[in-house]
C-alpha cells in the first residue's frame, strides 16, 4: 500500500493557497486530515494516481447546459449565479426541508476527498474534492421505508445556461441513484475542489459526485433532491435508453455502444501517455462491490 | 495566373496540417491532445470532402473549368486527411494494439463506417492519373462515384460519435446532402 503525500504531487503554489485558504475561511485542521487520502482506492498505480491540474479540471469539462464544447463550460459559466442557492430535499421523507447554500456549509463539515473521475468517453482525472457523505444530508429529512430512489434534479434556467436554449438533453438535468448508493459513504456532497469554492464550471454552489460510476451521474448545480419510490428516468437514459442505463458502473467489460470502456485516457498526461486499464467500479470495488452481489451487471448497465 | 493555380491550391490546403504540426510540437493541444488531433484531422477530412464533391456543381454553375482542375487535388487532400485521421488513431491513440481496434472496428458502427470510408478511397487514390482515366475511360466515373457513399458514410461517422444531436456534424450532413441532391437535379434537366 503506496500512500501519497498531499504536499508531492501538488504544485507548490497551489498547496500554498490552500492553505490560506483553508485559514480564510476556517475549514479546521481536521479537513487536512491524511486519513481523508484513503478514499483513493489504493489499488491503483501511482501513476494513475497523480492529480489532475487544477487547470484541467476547470477548462476541460462536460457540463451541456453550458455548451457542449469541453472548453465552452469555463467559457460561459463565469457570470452565473449561485447565490441565493436553495436546496429542497423533499418526496417520501418525514421531514421535507429547504436549504439554504449557507445552512448547509454551517451545518456539514466539508473534507477533502480524492478521487477518479471516468467520463463514459474514456478519459479520467483525478480530483481533490471537497465535500461531505450525502448520507448525512440525507439524515436530516428521515427517509420513510418508501423511498427506494434519490432523484437529483439540477436547475433550469435557460436565461443564463446558454446550453439549456437547445434540446440538447431533456432540461433540466435529472439523475438518480437506489437508497443504498445514495447512503453509501462514498457518495459525496461536493462543495469545491483544490480546497477552492467550487468554480462554476464544476457544477457550483453544489453537486453530487458518486466515484465509481461514470461522471454523467454525478449531477451538477443541485436545486432538488427527491425521494422517491420508483426508479427514476435520468436524462441521458430519457436520451437514449439504449446507451445509459440507470446504474452506470464503471465497467471495462460492458461496452458502451459508442466507446470500448476497457481502457481510458488520463487527462493532462500529454500525447505520447498510453491509455491505461479501466478498473471494475473504477477502482472502488472493495467499497461498493457488494451493492451490487447477484446483480448482472451487463443487464444492469 | 493559371500557373499559379495549383501550387497556390495546393499551399492553401496543406495549412490545417502546419497548424496540427505546430499545436503538436508546441503543446498547444490542451488536455486531451490525442483527442484533440482525431477531431482536427477528421473535420477537416470532412472539409475536404464538401470541397471535393462542390467542384463540379461549381463548375455547372459557373462555366469555368477551372474547379475541375483543381479537383483532383482536393480530393487527394481528403484521402491525407483521412489517413492521418486513421493513423492517429491506429498509432498514436491504441498504439497498435490490434485487439481492441478490431473489436471497434465491428461492434462500433461509427467505427465501421469510418474504417470502410477510408478503405474506399484507397482505389480512388490508385485511379487518379491522368493514364488511369486514359484506361479505365468510361469506368473512370462509374468507379468515382463512390465518393458520394465516402461522403456519406464520412458524415455518418460523425453523427454518430456525436452523445447526443450536435449541431456541426448535422450541419455536415446537410451540406454533403445537399451537394449531392444537387447532381440528381442536373442529371434530370440533362
Amino acid at each position: 500500500m503506496k500512500k501519497i503525500k498531499y504536499s508531492e504531487i501538488t504544485p507548490e503554489k497551489i498547496y500554498n493557497n490552500r492553505r490560506s485558504f483553508l485559514k480564510s475561511i476556517g475549514f479546521g485542521a481536521g479537513s487536512l486530515a491524511m486519513s481523508s487520502l484513503t478514499f483513493l482506492n489504493n489499488a491503483i498505480g501511482s501513476e494513475q494516481d497523480n492529480l489532475t491540474s487544477y487547470k484541467d479540471i476547470t477548462t476541460y469539462n462536460n457540463y451541456y447546459e453550458f455548451g457542449t464544447s469541453k472548453g465552452d463550460p469555463y467559457k460561459n459559466s463565469q457570470n452565473f449565479k449561485t447565490k441565493p442557492w436553495e436546496i429542497s430535499i423533499e418526496g417520501e421523507v418525514d421531514k421535507p426541508i429547504k436549504l439554504s447554500m449557507e445552512e448547509i456549509s454551517t451545518s456539514f463539515v466539508s473534507e477533502e476527498r480524492i478521487y477518479r473521475l471516468r467520463c463514459v468517453e474514456g478519459w479520467s482525472m483525478v480530483i481533490p474534492w471537497m465535500g461531505f457523505s450525502l448520507s448525512k444530508l440525507l439524515s436530516k429529512v428521515n427517509p420513510t421505508s418508501k423511498a427506494k430512489f434519490v432523484a437529483f434534479e439540477s436547475i433550469y434556467d435557460p436565461e443564463q445556461m446558454n446550453g439549456q436554449r437547445y434540446p440538447v438533453l431533456n432540461w433540466p438535468y435529472k439523475e438518480g441513484l437506489r437508497i443504498d448508493e445514495a447512503m453509501h459513504p462514498l457518495t459525496t456532497v461536493v462543495t469545491g475542489l483544490y480546497n477552492k469554492k467550487l468554480p462554476n464550471q464544476n457544477g457550483a454552489p453544489l453537486r453530487i459526485f458518486i466515484p465509481w460510476k461514470y461522471g454523467f451521474k454525478s449531477a451538477k448545480a443541485i436545486v432538488k433532491i427527491k425521494l422517491v419510490e420508483k426508479m427514476p428516468t435520468s436524462s441521458w437514459m430519457w436520451a437514449s435508453p439504449r446507451e445509459y442505463g440507470f446504474y452506470s458502473n464503471v465497467n471495462p467489460n460492458v461496452d458502451h455502444p459508442r466507446w470500448s470502456q476497457a481502457t481510458e485516457r488520463i487527462i493532462g498526461e500529454g500525447i505520447w501517455a498510453p491509455r491505461v486499464k479501466t478498473l471494475m467500479f473504477n477502482g472502488y470495488g472493495d467499497e461498493v462491490a457488494n451493492l451490487y452481489s447477484g446483480m448482472d451487471l451487463k443487464k444492469y448497465f | 495566373m493559371k500557373r499559379y493555380l495549383k501550387p497556390s491550391v495546393f499551399l492553401l490546403s496543406v495549412i490545417p496540417f502546419l497548424i496540427i504540426t505546430y499545436k503538436i510540437l508546441f503543446n498547444k493541444l490542451g488536455p486531451e491532445p490525442v483527442k484533440e488531433i482525431t477531431h482536427f484531422t477528421g473535420e477537416w477530412t470532412l472539409i475536404f470532402i464538401c470541397l471535393t464533391l462542390a467542384m463540379s456543381p461549381l463548375k455547372k454553375l459557373t462555366n469555368f473549368s477551372i474547379w475541375i482542375k483543381i479537383r483532383r487535388m482536393l480530393g487527394l487532400f481528403v484521402f491525407f486527411y483521412a489517413s492521418l485521421h486513421l493513423l492517429t488513431y491506429l498509432a498514436i491513440d491504441y498504439r497498435f494494439d490490434w485487439q481492441p481496434i478490431f473489436d471497434d472496428v465491428i461492434k462500433k458502427k461509427y467505427i465501421f463506417v469510418g474504417f470502410a470510408a477510408w478503405l474506399l478511397l484507397i482505389p480512388l487514390v490508385i485511379t487518379s492519373s491522368q493514364k488511369m482515366i486514359n484506361i479505365l475511360k468510361h469506368n473512370w466515373k462509374k468507379l468515382h462515384r463512390l465518393i458520394y457513399i465516402i461522403a456519406i458514410f464520412g458524415s455518418l461517422h460523425f453523427i454518430w460519435l456525436s452523445k447526443t444531436i450536435f449541431f456541426k456534424p448535422l450541419i455536415y450532413f446537410l451540406i454533403i446532402l445537399f451537394l449531392l441532391l444537387l447532381r440528381v437535379r442536373f442529371k434530370k434537366i440533362a
